[in-house]
């Protein structure tokens, strides 16, 4: 399948000095050394990205490509992301909350994590820019999409990750031939190996030098919230924080559609969430800081392990800006948020989405949220991925002979009901 | 007492194309007083107004992060690789 798309004008722009740099693979001012960030001439997009616009494009990120920056003859041909905003009336019954929805990324088309998206955006670039290989420094999820939709464009693959990451992840990664290197360190170590040998190599690596790039993909998710709750924002919106570009982009989408007139302006408060064996953002809201304490992650949580987090400062400080806050859980808390976002809506998530449920409860409770408000959860992963966060609290339980006698008998024996059971019917 | 300095490609520009320099610094701000006298350019880049170095730079010494170290207070030992990052990259 394809699409033809054209985006609005775009740039490469410094956030702290304000200098414009073009197009080019380039992640920092030369200057001043801060992030860079893809600056859009909004204006002439004006008439052009409109509800009705949007509304015939594909059911995928493309129907956004307006707003993408996507080099000039790009043809996406991958159906990634447009995955449900589901009311979660169940969750919400557990937990105190009466309008709760939860963005499902756990289903994101190709690899199964919301990673699919910044990928498909971050590939269009290294393509426009020629390179031939393609890496990243991951925690998983962005290997298994890295090595999936490279392979598909016909691009070379290097991905690098910590060698104690999820076999699953590992598997995923493999499976479409690319090559993995497995680093003995932790997240930080992957990515700082990671910036020197962007230094070095002619790679297009996706979260170094296309970061910019890259990091734009993340604005779809904050696209589709509106758009699927009937072009209106939410109250509130809770997303897990590894590096902590994801929460930002939502914004920044939300901000877009406000200026171009496609949604409402309200208030929305941003709620991060991470885990407390890596918390350097969560910490820094709390503490009021507009800078980051590096730590070293020691969680289950292992995708949003960033002890260094490198958009950390301007999350923490838009958190705070938004009106809204930064709670983490315990690792226990993370595998209690996985079992009850499974048994309420039948949505399996990998241990970040654990994080986010997890950290949404929180918020309810402390009342921090009001329960009647509109509040979206964004769950960014698939817990198919990390099962062995699971290992221990499923029995696999003794097999049944087939025979209804027996199966009665079990069931019995399972609710602690000493009755006799079906002595006749069907007996031996 | 020496440590190796070693910096990104971004950086030579300030210092003839030298990616690596010696020093006998024996702290950080004196690697930072250092790269004042020998590389006043690069001392520009890396300090912001206030004469601090800019918080997009990360500092490490033999593969740690040198927050993890104390920091300004962390006294470098003989053949202490010190490496100077941009902190750019990252994950979600």
């Amino acid at each position: 399948m394809s699409y033809s798309c054209s985006s609005t004008a775009y740039e490469l722009k410094c956030n702290e000095c304000g200098k414009r740099f073009g197009n080019q693979p380039l992640s920092a001012c030369p200057d001043c050394l801060a992030p860079l960030e893809v600056t859009y001439d909004l204006d002439s997009a004006r008439g052009v990205f409109t509800r009705e616009a949007i509304a015939q494009g594909p059911a995928n990120i493309w129907r956004y490509a307006t707003l993408l920056p996507l080099p000039k003859g790009f043809q996406p041909d991958l159906p990634v992301g447009f995955t449900p905003l589901v009311r979660a009336k169940n969750l919400g019954r557990r937990i105190g909350a009466n309008n709760l929805y939860v963005k499902n990324d756990a289903v994101c088309f190709p690899t199964l994590s919301f990673k699919d998206r910044v990928v498909s955006v971050a590939l269009a670039n290294a393509q426009g820019f020629g390179f031939e290989t393609v890496g990243c420094s991951s925690t998983g999820n962005l290997a298994n999409s890295v090595a999936a939709q490279a392979v598909r464009l016909g691009l070379k693959a290097c991905v690098l990750v910590p060698a104690d990451l999820e076999p699953a992840k590992i598997l995923n990664t493999q499976v479409y031939g690319a090559r993995l290197v497995r680093i003995d360190g932790n997240y930080d170590h992957v990515n700082r190996l990671c910036t020197l040998i962007a230094d070095e190599y002619n790679w297009g690596f996706v979260n170094v030098n296309l970061r910019p790039y890259y990091a734009e993909g993340s604005k779809s998710v904050g696209y589709e919230i509106a758009e699927q709750l009937g072009w209106r924002l939410p109250d509130n919106v809770v997303v897990p924080m590894a590096g902590g570009s994801l929460i930002r982009k939502i914004r920044k989408a939300f901000q877009e559609l406000i200026y171009l007139g496609l949604v409402e302006e309200k208030p929305v408060r941003f709620f991060g969430a991470q885990a407390t064996g890596c918390s350097p953002i969560s910490h820094a809201v709390k503490q009021g800081w507009d800078y980051i304490e590096p730590q070293k992650p020691n969680t289950i949580a292992r995708s949003l392990a960033i002890g260094n987090p490198a958009d950390g400062p301007a999350a923490a400080k838009m958190i705070r800006e938004s009106g809204g806050w930064a709670e983490d859980v315990s690792d226990v808390e993370i595998v209690s948020g996985i079992q009850e976002l499974a048994e309420t809506e039948g949505i399996f998530t990998e241990t970040a989405g654990g994080v986010t449920t997890a950290v949404t409860a929180r918020l309810y409770a402390h009342g921090r949220i009001s329960p009647d408000e509109i509040t979206v959860s964004c769950i960014t992963g698939n817990g198919l991925k990390t099962t062995d966060a699971l290992t221990g609290h499923y029995q696999q339980e003794r097999a049944v002979r087939p025979r209804l006698a027996d199966f009665d008998a079990y069931l019995r024996e399972l609710d602690g009901i000493e009755e006799p059971v079906l002595a006749t019917a069907g007996g031996k | 007492m020496a440590v190796k300095v070693t910096l990104p490609t971004a950086f030579t520009r300030h210092t003839d194309g030298r990616k690596q320099f010696d020093s006998t610094a024996e702290n950080l701000s004196a690697l930072l007083s250092d790269i004042d006298q020998t590389f006043p350019a690069l001392a520009t880049q890396i300090k912001d107004d206030d004469g601090k170095l800019r918080r997009f730079i990360n500092i490490y010494v033999n593969d740690e992060d040198i927050r993890f170290l104390g920091g300004e207070t962390y006294a470098f030992q003989d053949g202490d690789e010190i490496m100077l990052i941009p902190s750019i990259a990252g994950g979600c």
